[in-house]
């Protein structure tokens, strides 16, 4: 699948099934995927055909229901829920559509938080809070609050904190999906800037054609599995 | 990732997110803050009662005080001693004595009505019959105003508790009681005993008045010493012309605190209904603070932060808003009911005794353990559910 070589991501026929009272809902039925470290991978499907999910489930935010979830060699499905939220904090950078900033902590803190769980002294905390909002472009708004912000500049924060750890991989839920076009296309110039510059793997769900053109790689989910081209 | 420091730091920083988002919660947190102040209010304002009304009990009675009845009388209203029995009592070794003679005091009672202040209604009073040593085998009766009784008049000095509940009871003035008008020469204070409560006069006088010939109701002497007590006790029952009980003055009030018992069970229900409805009250502001904090709490979780600071942040903050209602009401009670002083029935004399409710730093302390219970428990089911929330799920609902 990749041509540069070390898979970093391998999902394996991975079922998700939701209970919905007494029903099944089969949302993924044996999906395979692999992602190379240093890709940029779109991930498009019409609504509610398990975009978050898949996320969701290479994020260690939920567990599949069958299939194995593999990331950097770790079998992510097999770990305790404990241990989970430790490699999340390590390896794992979340970007949401609606950003998810604190609304009591300005852009700085809100970037630090994934610091604190780290042993980083605050000093050094410091530096990569402000390498990070150099990145993303807001090195003159770093006291400013959540509110004070418009929706591009509440996402770059988002991604700031987000990248501020180095994570292993970004996972993005339609970063632009709450922003008009112009901020929407300056956050996906952001998102592709990391990935070629810093060589990042970034792994972004979007509903939009035009999003996907930046990344390296499309897939397109239906019908609980993968396909290379936008089915009919 | 998993050292001890590293740990306090997120659950420090869980806290304070969810202590700076309490503000756009406020309403809820303070009915709910409120309905814990109420539950301490009530619980300390009926403790307050019950402690007020024990320690004027306890502080009445002494150990080195013999406190001497006929045998069987279950209390001094039903007691009756002769001059006989009052001048054998008066030969015992062991009695205390100063320039004037034995530290003896032989009395008795009868309760007179008198109008309260509070109501206007009548209601009883003891009328206490005494010998000159009364004060001084009591060892804290002080006159803060007017002077002593003389001995063979009609004179009478009210204690500070009498004085302060019924009306009429100012020096110079006189009451009715029996056949003649008594004046009031002094006003005395026993720090803040039982006796405050009562109006004395002369034991011959009051005998007199009331056609008790030469009788009296008890004897009280002071010992030279509290170790002396059994040996007084022995000799005075092992004499076969005394039929009598002998205790301590101490044990004597002590017994009296029965009913203060039975205020401080009633104080404790009503705390507990209460402490029910503030419970719930809690447990409801809690439920709403998680759901309104889910989304925060799913994205710090996201990002790495573990379950235990988020239920010990909810828990924080359930304690935090009990804290605060348990503060205030605290406070509340403390001003409204500390010194405030009212009297109640003693159902030994069947009259009233004077006392102030007392809000002890001790009281205060366990009505906001009792908020600060009622916090915890009320976080508790909310913060467990706070960390069990899938996270997935939580941050969907947006
Ligand atoms: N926790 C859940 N419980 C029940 N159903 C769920 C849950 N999460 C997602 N679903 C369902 O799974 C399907 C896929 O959801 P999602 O992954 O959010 O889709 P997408 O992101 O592609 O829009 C939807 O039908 C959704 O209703
Ligand atoms: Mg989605």
């Amino acid at each position: 699948m990749s041509s540069n070589g070390e898979v970093l991501v391998r999902i394996k026929e991975v079922d998700k099934v939701f209970r919905r009272g007494s029903e099944d809902i089969n949302v993924l039925t044996g999906l395979n995927l692999e992602v190379a470290k240093g890709e940029f991978l779109a991930l498009m499907g019409p609504s509610g055909s398990g975009k978050s999910t898949l996320l969701n489930l290479i994020g260690g935010l939920d567990r599949a229901s069958r299939g194995v979830v593999e990331i950097g060699g770790e079998r992510v499905d097999q770990m305790s829920d404990r241990d989970l939220a430790g490699w999340r904090a390590r390896h794992i950078g979340f970007v949401f559509q609606f950003y998810n900033l604190l609304p009591v902590l300005n852009a700085e803190r809100n970037v630090e938080l994934p610091l604190l769980l780290t042993h980083l002294a605050k000093a050094e905390r410091h530096k990569h809070v402000d390498t990070a909002l150099n990145v993303v472009g807001l090195a003159h708004r770093t006291k400013a609050y959540p509110r004070t912000l418009s929706g591009g500049e509440q996402q770059r924060v988002g991604i700031a904190r987000a990248i501020v750890t180095d994570p292993t991989i970004l996972l993005c839920d339609e970063p632009t999906g709450d922003l008009d076009r112009k901020s929407g296309d300056e956050i996906l110039s952001l998102l592709q800037a990391l990935n070629r510059d810093q060589g990042k793997t970034i792994i972004m769900v979007t509903h939009d054609p035009h999003a996907s053109h930046r990344a390296s790689r499309t897939v397109y989910l239906n019908k609980g599995q993968l396909f290379a081209e936008a089915p009919e | 990732m998993s050292s001890a420091s590293n740990w306090l730091s997120q659950v420090f920083s869980v806290t304070s997110f969810g202590i700076r988002t309490l503000p756009e919660r406020k309403g809820s947190a303070l009915t709910t803050a409120i309905g814990i102040a109420g539950v301490t209010v009530v619980f300390v304002g009926v403790m307050s009662i019950a402690v007020g009304l024990r320690s004027t009990l306890m502080s009445s009675g002494r150990d080195d005080v013999a406190f001497v009845t006929r045998r069987g009388a279950d209390s001094e209203m039903t007691s009756i001693l002769t001059r006989d029995d009052s001048r054998i009592v008066g030969d015992v070794a062991g009695i205390a004595r100063n320039d004037k003679g034995p530290l003896l005091s032989s009395e008795l009672f009868v309760i007179i009505n008198l109008p309260k202040r509070s109501t206007g209604s009548d209601a009883n009073v003891p009328l206490r019959g005494v010998e000159g040593p009364a004060s001084e085998v009591r060892g804290n009766v002080k006159i803060v105003a007017g002077r002593q009784i003389e001995p063979g008049r009609t004179e009478l000095i009210v204690g500070a508790g009498a004085a302060r509940e019924f009306s009429g009871l100012e020096i110079g003035r006189k009451i009715r009681v029996g056949k003649n008008d008594w004046d009031i020469v002094g006003i005395f204070t026993a720090e803040g005993g039982v006796a405050e409560s009562e109006i004395w006069t002369d034991a011959a006088v009051l005998q007199g008045a009331y056609q008790r010939g030469t009788s009296y109701q008890s004897v009280q002497a002071r010992l030279v010493s509290a170790d002396k007590f059994d040996a007084f006790k022995d000799a005075l029952t092992a004499n076969p012309q005394l039929t009598v009980d002998v205790v301590r003055q101490k044990d004597f009030f002590a017994k009296q605190s029965a009913n203060v018992g039975l205020i401080a069970t009633i104080g404790v229900f009503i705390a507990a209904m209460m402490s029910l409805g503030a419970l719930f009250g809690a447990v409801n502001t809690m439920y709403s603070a998680v759901a309104a904090r889910g989304r925060e709490i799913a994205t710090l979780r996201a990002l790495g932060f573990g379950a235990s600071p988020v239920i010990i942040s909810v828990l924080v903050e359930s304690l935090f808003v009990a804290l605060l209602g348990g503060v205030i009401g605290a406070a509340a009670a403390f001003i409204a009911f500390d010194g405030m002083t009212t009297s109640t029935m003693n159902f030994q004399t069947f009259s009233q005794v004077a006392f102030a409710f007392r809000v002890t730093p001790w009281l205060l302390g366990l009505a906001i353990g009792i908020a600060l219970l009622i916090g915890f428990i009320g976080g508790l089911f909310p913060a467990l559910a706070a960390a069990r929330a899938p996270i997935a799920i939580s941050l969907r609902e947006t």
